[in-house]
């Protein structure tokens, strides 16, 4: 089925199967920051954005995104930066797989909430796993990128 | 693996009811979070975004949830963080990560009657019914017993209480499914304890609650109601917990929610 849709920004129509899921579908058309990491929907990996909102693109129905808004981590290239400089200067990078997908819940949260408390942090970015670090690095990044120190 | 030979998008009810029955293999998706594990080969897919399911309403006796509204939503819900000790919103928050959250839908989580949910515990100790296309409104509590036949499930409706109430539940780690969840409502001197994920569906012990109803409140009979609870509800051993763990814990969870509420 051919679908309309907008990613970052670009019009753009792709080709989709029925039970194609997202996140395989923009990997299909280059989209390779977006990652899949369990395949059971757990990971966090493959988050963009659909209008606006954090979803797991593994778990999303192509044919669902008919007429939306994607935006991945190639569309907020500037804001992701900006905080990519954080999480290197707390050394909380390793292997750097899970980046794209933890990147885009970040800056999602820091839109989505005002102000969180460490608890609100945490409990946003549960669905984000990391498995090379103990998320203290990342989390030093977060509050001091969203000024919650 | 999930496959799907045909999608639509009906732009009535009444058309994605007909098209649900005209195969077997037919099915409505819900948020597609779940069913993507599983390996079901669906003939047409039965998308319901197109009817306007998804919304929280508030009305003068009762609060209307669409279908298609997400776990997200419920867990935002101003309204609902407000109503019932706000009790909805705490079952979902630890429903795997906000980006699952986003998908997920009321619709697919009740009509599935998922043993593991955590919102459909809270909702069965609350006043719901769920308003099916073909079979009309009927308690959620029957509907959990005894399921529905290729229908589809419009929304639920709860109705407006002054209850107090509660939701507790045990995980092995954040985001993971719940090893044993409870919810206790007291309406007056209405009590009603729901336990699910035992690992099978949730349900009420109304023996527990009737003694509850009937006792004094102090220490030693709520221990006894809890005790009462465990012993009325029939559980069971997976990968997360075996039977007698959840015995266990279900006896503390079921104080800590009753000690909330009074």
């Amino acid at each position: 089925m051919k679908i309309k849709v907008i990613i970052n920004n670009q019009n753009m129509e792709l080709d989709v199967a029925y039970d194609e899921f997202l996140a395989d579908t923009l990997r299909r058309y280059g989209f390779l920051s977006v990652k899949k990491g369990c395949d059971t929907g757990s990971c966090g990996l493959c988050t963009v954005w659909v209008d606006d909102k954090p979803v797991l693109s593994c778990a999303t129905l192509s044919v669902r995104i008919n007429g939306k808004k994607i935006t991945t981590i190639e569309g907020v290239q500037k804001e992701a930066k900006e905080f990519a400089e954080y999480l290197v200067n707390e050394g909380a990078e390793q292997c750097g797989f899970c980046s794209p997908g933890f990147i885009m819940t970040v800056l999602a949260m820091k839109r989505e909430l005002q102000n969180p408390t460490v608890e609100e942090i945490t409990h946003y970015l549960t669905g984000n796993l990391c498995r090379c670090t103990g998320y203290m690095g990342q989390l030093r990044a977060v509050k001091k990128y969203l000024g919650v120190v | 693996m999930l496959t799907i030979k045909d999608y639509v998008l009906p732009k009535t009810l009444e058309e994605a009811y007909t098209i649900l029955n005209l195969n077997k293999n037919n099915a409505i998706l819900g948020g597609c979070a779940f069913l993507r594990l599983g390996s079901k080969q669906i003939e047409t897919a039965i998308d319901l975004s197109d009817l306007a399911l998804k919304y929280i309403n508030e009305k003068d006796n009762q609060i209307e949830i669409g279908a298609m509204t997400t776990l997200r939503e419920i867990e935002t819900s101003p309204v609902l963080q407000k109503k019932f000790s706000g009790i909805l919103p705490e079952s979902v928050k630890n429903v795997g990560g906000v980006q699952l959250r986003n998908i997920v839908t009321v619709g697919g989580t009740v009509y599935s009657r998922y043993g593991f949910s955590d919102l459909n515990t809270a909702l069965l100790s609350l006043d719901t019914d769920v308003v099916l296309h073909r079979k009309g409104r009927i308690s959620l509590e029957e509907f959990l017993e005894k399921g529905a036949q290729k229908d589809i499930l419009e929304k639920i409706i709860i109705r407006k209480t002054k209850c107090q109430a509660s939701f507790k539940m045990m995980r092995n780690s954040a985001a993971d499914y719940a090893i044993l969840n409870v919810a206790v409502s007291k309406n007056d001197n209405d009590w009603k304890i729901a336990v699910g994920a035992r690992p099978q569906r949730a349900k009420i012990a109304k023996e527990a609650g009737k003694y509850l109803a009937g006792s004094k409140k102090t220490n030693e009979e709520i221990e006894e109601a809890a005790v009462i609870a465990t012993k009325e509800l029939a559980f069971g051993s997976n990968t997360r917990g075996s039977k007698e763990y959840r015995e266990s814990i279900c006896k503390v969870l079921v104080k800590r929610a009753i000690m909330e509420v009074i």
